[in-house]
């Protein structure tokens, strides 16, 4: 068929035709869209191109103009800046802090030095996490957590519930919930260079895994060197109404190298890097020693216990966990959550939590749980989608991480 | 003599479907005219173009020359899934049925199953989609086309839209949403 470039022209113009029905059509179905809440970045993602989906209760944006497999590949390459207001940042304060939060969490809270951080599980009485979350030591009477924005409400029942018993029997512990100030992320090389321009603090003394409140584009921020997507990074937590300002000045820094990326990209890029999704990859009945997090239970964690569940945790560190998380490549169609994991036999040994198609890797990518003894490193092995078997191409232990990205972050630790 | 033809039709185009348009004044009118012309000339190829199509209410599309036929997965699909990553196609030979999937597309986020909206058997498919998935994105109604039926008989196609009606469809669908 000739005229191939009308072709082009046609198509982009009948998706504007359309586009422009949308605009008209979308007005109708508010009903809806009043339900979910809004970040303070809402109407700048809309005027940015944002397509605007619901995400645990808040009207987020999946992506912008620019494709997933772009943004992804552009955070690697340049930088993405996020909005994670929706996640839920909370200060714990007073005298008792620390061995409050020590029996609600598996990480070594009183090692850590002040102004470092870490990513630690919540755990239940079985030993399954509640949520995932990084928490940091700011000083020895105050840490500051983040947690899930769908486990919310769950976390800030299951603290308030503990503190109650705590301050009960005399314990000095209370709580600030941040609804004031928004979470932004920053992430890719260029994000340290970018936010130096903004702030006179020299950010090459603040390592990975490093907090500081200082001030950035005029606001008063929390500053987290961390990260969801293996790269360096930052953490802004800043009062909601500097956000807008904040996220303008990120972008113009940057000469539009650094783009706004949405939560299908932010999605990828975790993925990638082999990192936990709460609710996909963990969940009430996994432990962390399953999800292959022993590393987050500190030393005298393991010999003292002291949180919830220990006993359940600290056997399966000493017998081996009966399950493991693992990464996974596969030929073919991705696989996907649920898919089901087998071995050469046929037998069932296993299921998919999360999987996808990587940008970066330009392969389909994945994790999941599977029996130990399967989870070696070369294993050969059989997932299960739409009804079809797909052999493993390969197997990769989940502590080599894809990309290789934790040696990044172990380069820009402390020397 | 082509051209002639498809200004007619374009003006035609133009009363139905085109939205209002703001218009310049002064020097920028010729380019400005010029400019719609292009686009109305293109729209009324597409317009053409298309308008062979029959699509199902599970957003594919046919295309019938006789007792063959050519199917794919529409612009609105392809739209509301993002990028292909990769595409499962039948084996050649094998049967398809109208309202059954027979394959999958699958973007970077989702999978959608791929359903024929005729039945027949398959006499070919697009190897090239393999190679480049992409194309389902690129080039729909073109080079993205997934597989080639030999129709049983034609009772499936007084089932299947025309444009207007596939067009109503879509936007019905994204007012519930």
């Amino acid at each position: 068929m000739r005229g191939g470039g009308l072709w082009q022209l046609g198509q982009s113009v009948t998706r504007r035709l359309a586009q422009s029905d949308k605009k008209t059509v979308a007005r109708r179905c508010f009903a809806s869209e009043a339900d979910l809440k809004k970040t303070a970045l809402y109407d700048f993602h809309v005027a940015h191109g944002g397509k605007m989906v619901p995400f645990a209760g808040w009207s987020m944006p999946i992506q912008y103009k620019d494709s997933i497999m772009d943004s992804t590949l552009n955070c690697r390459e340049n930088g993405s800046l996020f909005d994670v207001a929706h996640m839920c940042g909370l200060s714990l304060k007073g005298k008792d802090c620390i061995p409050f939060l020590e029996k609600l969490v598996i990480a070594d809270v009183a090692g850590l030095a002040p102004g470092t951080g870490t990513l630690t599980v919540f755990t239940n009485e079985k030993g399954g996490a509640i949520d995932d979350s990084v928490i940091t030591k700011v000083t020895n009477e105050h840490i500051y957590l983040v947690v899930n924005a769908g486990c919310r409400d769950k976390d800030l029942a299951h603290i308030e519930e503990h503190m109650k018993a705590f301050t009960s029997k005399g314990g000095d512990v209370s709580w600030h919930i941040h609804d004031e100030r928004s979470l932004l992320a920053l992430q890719g090389p260029l994000a340290a260079p970018v936010l130096q321009h903004l702030t006179k603090e020299d950010l090459s003394k603040l390592y990975f895994g490093e907090f500081q409140v200082l001030d950035i584009n005029g606001a008063l921020c929390y500053l987290t060197r961390t990260g969801y997507t293996g790269e360096d990074g930052f953490e802004i937590s800043v009062p909601s109404e500097n956000a807008v300002d904040l996220a303008k000045a990120i972008l113009e820094k940057s000469e539009g190298k650094v783009r706004l990326t949405g939560l299908g990209a932010r999605d990828s890029l975790r993925l990638e890097a082999g990192l936990c999704l709460y609710g996909n990859d963990m969940e009430q009945h996994t432990t962390p020693v399953e999800a292959g997090l022993t590393w987050a239970i500190g030393k005298r964690r393991r010999a003292e216990g002291g949180f919830l569940g220990a006993e359940v945790i600290l056997k399966q560190i000493e017998q081996g966990p009966s399950i493991r998380r693992v990464g996974l490549f596969s030929a073919g169609p991705p696989a996907r959550s649920h898919c089901e994991i087998q071995d050469e036999k046929g037998q069932n040994i296993g299921e998919v939590t999360s999987g996808g198609f990587s940008p970066c890797l330009k392969k389909n990518i994945a994790m999941g749980y599977v029996k130990s003894g399967h989870h070696k490193n070369g294993t050969k092995l059989k997932i299960v989608i739409r009804g079809k078997f797909r052999p493993v191409v390969g197997w990769v232990n989940h502590q080599g991480i894809f990309l290789n990205l934790r040696a990044k972050s172990l380069a820009l630790a402390k020397p | 003599m082509a051209t002639s033809l498809w200004a007619t039709r374009a003006a035609s185009f133009l009363r139905i479907n085109v939205p209002c348009r703001g218009f310049a004044t002064g020097s920028d009118v010729p380019i400005c005219y010029l400019a719609l012309y292009c686009y109305e000339i293109a729209a009324a190829f597409i317009d053409w173009f298309l308008k062979d199509l029959k699509y199902a209410d599970s957003h594919e599309w046919v295309r019938v020359e006789g007792k063959s036929a050519t199917v794919g997965i529409t612009d609105h699909a392809q739209d509301h899934l993002g990028e292909v990553v990769y595409v499962e196609l039948p084996e050649e030979g094998s049967k398809v049925e109208r309202g059954a999937s027979f394959g999958a597309v699958e973007s970077v986020k989702a999978t959608s199953d791929v359903n024929s909206p005729v039945s027949g058997k398959v006499v070919e498919v697009n190897t090239k989609l393999s190679d480049s998935p992409g194309l389902v994105n690129t080039s729909p109604y073109k080079d993205g086309w997934i597989i080639k039926v030999e129709l049983e008989d034609d009772s499936d196609l007084p089932c299947l839209m025309d444009p207007e009606r596939y067009t109503k469809f879509c936007e019905e669908e994204d007012a519930s949403h």
